[in-house]
């Protein structure tokens, strides 16, 4: 593998051959062309690569991609994604999924992904509504939006999942918008590199269930402040904007997860020697 | 002290205390001296909830040949104090031969301990520490106990040296001038003569069954572990961590079950062969990740120590009702395998055969362990290495139209590990076909449905799916920490009835092995099934998957209490005479 010349890696180069089941204009796809393009332009080959993820719509990405992958149960992507990182620290580990795989049932594998700061990027793909259950609530959705399950709305108010991620410890947080994917893809490149848990909110519009945001393509702007290496700061920041300030708002140096795997050693007769009396 | 089976002579003493006093101290004390004069035994400890504060009991049994399980009665009962002596008063059965050390200072001795009519003497235990500096009632009672037991001084001396050496010179003479007090106040017994037995000690071990499980899993050649802590399966994380660091490998504490199975799930699917251990509440919550591992087969072990259920139930006691949940807890058709340990020492082998089974197979593999056998600790025999290593069909290089799920004869399909080129698919808990792209498909369903019964079904498990031994036409079949105590009562019997009973014990529940079992079953009449639940969870599950003979008796009874080989005597004459 080594002896080859590496030549330059396409976004099609990670296409896989199943036709994915999103809906016409989904967000989803913009976000499968953005990490495609942004792991080509890492020059990261497909098998090198594992794409992970739990249940929903935009779960669905990793059979889209011509890389490792696992679709994995309902809210236990990052659980997969840590252990496929802690026990191969080789592989680029992408752990992807949408806002109720990740916030509600996943929710709190979240805070400790965070918190343990495994070198790995966490994509959420947030529409704002459970869209393979056919249009139900999810944790960031509006108190006011009518649905079967909660007529005339949960309310309840949204939460915050970049402030939770800066609480919890994050390395580098940010948010993207699907619908500028060369935005998106910058970012990912950043996230990717990044050492430590990167946490990326993409805004994905569901055009079947929530119209309403294909509005947001208006309603989006670039971040008007650079990153910052403030947590707190940061997490103001993010609590006070209105949603749709686009790019990266946090780029944290703290130290990642490091296991502490020693030289493999003939433990074979030492272990067997402890428990002679 | 009963007579067993070729008049082996055992003891069985009782250290009680309330929390803190040390009782468990002085009993792993007491084991160790016992075994560095050539004594077998074993030390089951007894202990509430309370983290701290709470009743707690060493129960010991000490012998010339190897303790696999309690006896019927204790022959000494000695209390540092009798608080909460209620609680333990289950644990620890006395008859009129007893012998009950008691304080005077602690007051009276409970009258539910007095009624059975056990020989009473008393101990300054307390009064007797407050003479030395720093000094302790449980060293006392260490002494004392041991001097009963006819444990030489030296030995004692070793064991304490052993225990405390770390906590400094003050401390180890502090204890040695106590236990002396005790010791010098006790009727010797019988003494063992420690310089002959020396030489035979020296290869002895001494382990707990969850270390056992821990060091099968090390030798299988796990490498990844992710868990949850939980009663009474923690020590085996406690000791893997360090270990798993020296071998190379790692292990993660993780936020809860639902974690920890799929961080395993992560670490195999990268080809590191992996672990999660727990007990029954975890391994409800795990449920949905075996159904994972089983669609997407990936290799992997968990090890269920089991305890009182349903619910949070009794943690800190044993029994064997996780039966159920391990075979048919998973949802839709989901072929795995479930196995489980029959003896402490045993837990080494079956955790590794476990290991070499689920690699071998690509499927998880559930070990079924309970709280006794795992948190006992006994002196043993060293446990022998054996050969049966993780070893996985991989993909190492993949050619054109490579499918991951490929139908093979066998159900076992190449796997490529992430990082070979070529071999990239998406493991799925969605159905998929051959080539690992989902379908719904009925063709497809079925076509992976076989594959995945075919590839557990068709395995040569050999002939470790059962501990056979006797050729009776009475059987009696049982499973788990049982089996020791059914090995007892079988060789109490005489032996014109002994020889009439055959002994199967299952280390393989699932799959299970119905041509293997018929042999096993040819010229049997009649079966006994012995179980420590409720429900009859193992007579039911054989009456599902086996041709029985027509009579079959049960004997099964929950925990915590754990059976007695005498109780199993009693119920093996009375159904022999039917």
């Amino acid at each position: 593998m080594s002896a080859e010349v590496p030549c330059k890696l396409k976004a099609s180069d990670y296409k896989s051959d199943t036709k994915p089941v999103w809906c016409p204009g989904c967000g989803d796809f913009h976000v499968l062309l953005s990490l495609s393009k942004a792991v080509a332009q890492l020059g990261l080959r497909p098998e090198n690569i594992a794409v992970i993820s739990g249940i929903g719509c935009s779960s669905r990405i990793p059979a889209y991609m011509n890389c490792y992958g696992f679709h994995g149960v309902h809210g236990r992507a990052l659980p997969l994604a840590t252990g496929l990182k802690v026990a191969r620290p080789d592989l680029t580990v992408i752990c992807a999924g949408g806002d109720g795989d990740g916030f509600s049932i996943g929710g709190n594998h979240l805070l400790h992904a965070c918190r343990r700061n495994i070198n790995f990027t966490y994509v959420v793909m947030d529409n704002e509504v459970y869209g393979m259950t056919k249009g139900q609530p999810s944790p960031t959705t509006a108190p006011d939006w009518d649905s079967k399950i909660a007529p005339g709305g949960t309310g309840i108010s949204p939460f915050y999942p970049l402030v939770i991620a800066l609480a919890s410890g994050a390395n580098f947080v940010a948010r993207a918008f699907s619908g500028d994917p060369n935005g998106t893809t910058q970012i990912l490149v950043e996230a990717i590199k990044h050492p430590g848990f990167s946490f990326v909110q993409i805004l994905s519009p569901c055009v079947t269930f929530r119209p309403g945001q294909k509005e947001w393509k208006k309603q989006v702007h670039p971040s008007p402040v650079t990153p910052t290496s403030d947590a707190s700061q940061a997490a103001r920041r993010v609590m006070t904007d209105d949603g749709f300030n686009i790019g990266i708002l946090y780029k944290g140096s703290r130290e990642p997860y490091q296991q502490c795997v020693g030289q493999e050693i003939g433990f074979d007769c030492d272990i067997d020697e402890e428990f002679l009396l | 002290m009963s007579d067993q089976a070729g008049n082996r002579k055992s003891i069985s003493i009782a250290l009680v205390g309330k929390g803190g006093t040390g009782v468990l101290t002085a009993g792993e004390m007491l084991l160790t001296a016992a075994a560095h004069c050539g004594r077998y035994g074993m030390m089951v400890p007894a202990v509430g909830p309370q983290i701290r504060g709470g009743e707690s009991a060493a129960l010991l049994r000490l012998g010339e040949s190897p303790v696999n399980c309690l006896d019927d009665s204790f022959d000494v009962l000695l209390a540092i104090d009798w608080r909460h002596a209620d609680r333990f008063r289950a644990d620890i059965p006395l008859d009129s031969n007893s012998l009950v050390i008691t304080d005077p200072s602690t007051g009276a001795v409970p009258d539910s301990i007095a009624a059975d009519g056990a020989r009473m003497r008393e101990l300054e235990m307390q009064a007797l520490a407050d003479t030395v500096t720093s000094g302790r009632p449980n060293m006392v009672a260490l002494g004392y106990a041991a001097r009963l037991a006819g444990i030489p001084e030296s030995a004692l001396l070793q064991a304490t040296e052993k225990k405390l050496g770390r906590k400094g010179r003050d401390a180890v003479d502090a204890s040695n001038a106590c236990m002396r007090l005790g010791y010098g106040r006790a009727a010797s017994g019988n003494v063992a003569n420690a310089a002959a037995a020396a030489d035979m000690t020296n290869s002895r071990w001494l382990i707990t069954g969850n270390h056992a499980a821990g060091l099968g899993a090390l030798r299988g050649g796990v490498r990844f572990a992710a868990a949850y802590p939980i009663t009474p399966a923690t020590e085996i994380l406690e000791w893997l961590a360090p270990r798993l660091n020296d071998a190379g490998g790692t292990l993660v504490q993780a936020e809860d079950e639902l974690a920890s199975i799929n961080m395993a799930i992560g670490a195999s699917y990268g080809g590191i062969p992996s672990l999660t251990a727990t007990s029954g509440p975890g391994l409800s919550l795990m449920i949905e990740g075996l159904g994972l591992a089983v669609g997407a087969e990936i290799p992997l072990v968990v090890i269920n120590v089991m305890r009182g259920g349903p619910s949070t139930g009794i943690p800190t006691k044993p029994e064997q009702s996780d039966l159920n949940a391990a075979v048919y807890g998973l949802h839709g058709d989901a072929p795995h395998i479930v196995v489980a340990a029959n003896s402490i020492t045993d837990c080494v082998f079956t955790t590794q055969w476990a290991v070499h089974l689920a690699e071998a197979t690509q499927a998880p593999v559930i070990v079924l362990s309970d709280q006794l056998m795992g948190q006992a600790n006994a002196v043993v025999d060293p446990i022998p290495a054996i050969n049966f290593l993780a070893t996985r069909k991989l993909a190492d290089s993949v050619s054109e139209n490579f499918e991951r799920y490929a139908l093979t004869a066998d159900g076992i399909s190449p796997m490529p590990l992430p990082g070979t080129p070529g071999g990239q698919y998406t493991a799925d808990g969605l159905e998929h076909t051959a080539t690992a792209k989902p379908s719904g498909l009925t063709d497809d369903h079925v076509a992976q449905l076989d594959k995945r019964a075919r590839k557990i079904n068709g395995f040569d498990y050999g002939r470790h799916w059962a501990d056979i031994d006797g050729d009776g036409e009475l059987a009696v079949l049982t499973w788990g920490s049982t089996t020791s105590t059914v090995i007892e009562a079988i060789g109490r019997l005489p032996v014109d009835l002994a020889r009439r009973i055959k002994l199967i014990s299952l280390r393989l529940l699932l799959p299970a092995q119905p041509q293997k079992m018929a042999d096993a079953l040819r010229g049997v009449e009649r079966v006994m099934v012995i179980e420590q639940n409720h429900s009859g969870q193992l007579y039911r599950f054989l009456r599902a998957w086996y041709d029985l003979p027509v009579e079959v008796e049960t004997m099964c009874r929950p925990g915590p209490s754990v059976f007695r080989p005498g109780q199993v005597v009693t119920a093996l004459r009375d159904w022999s005479h039917r």
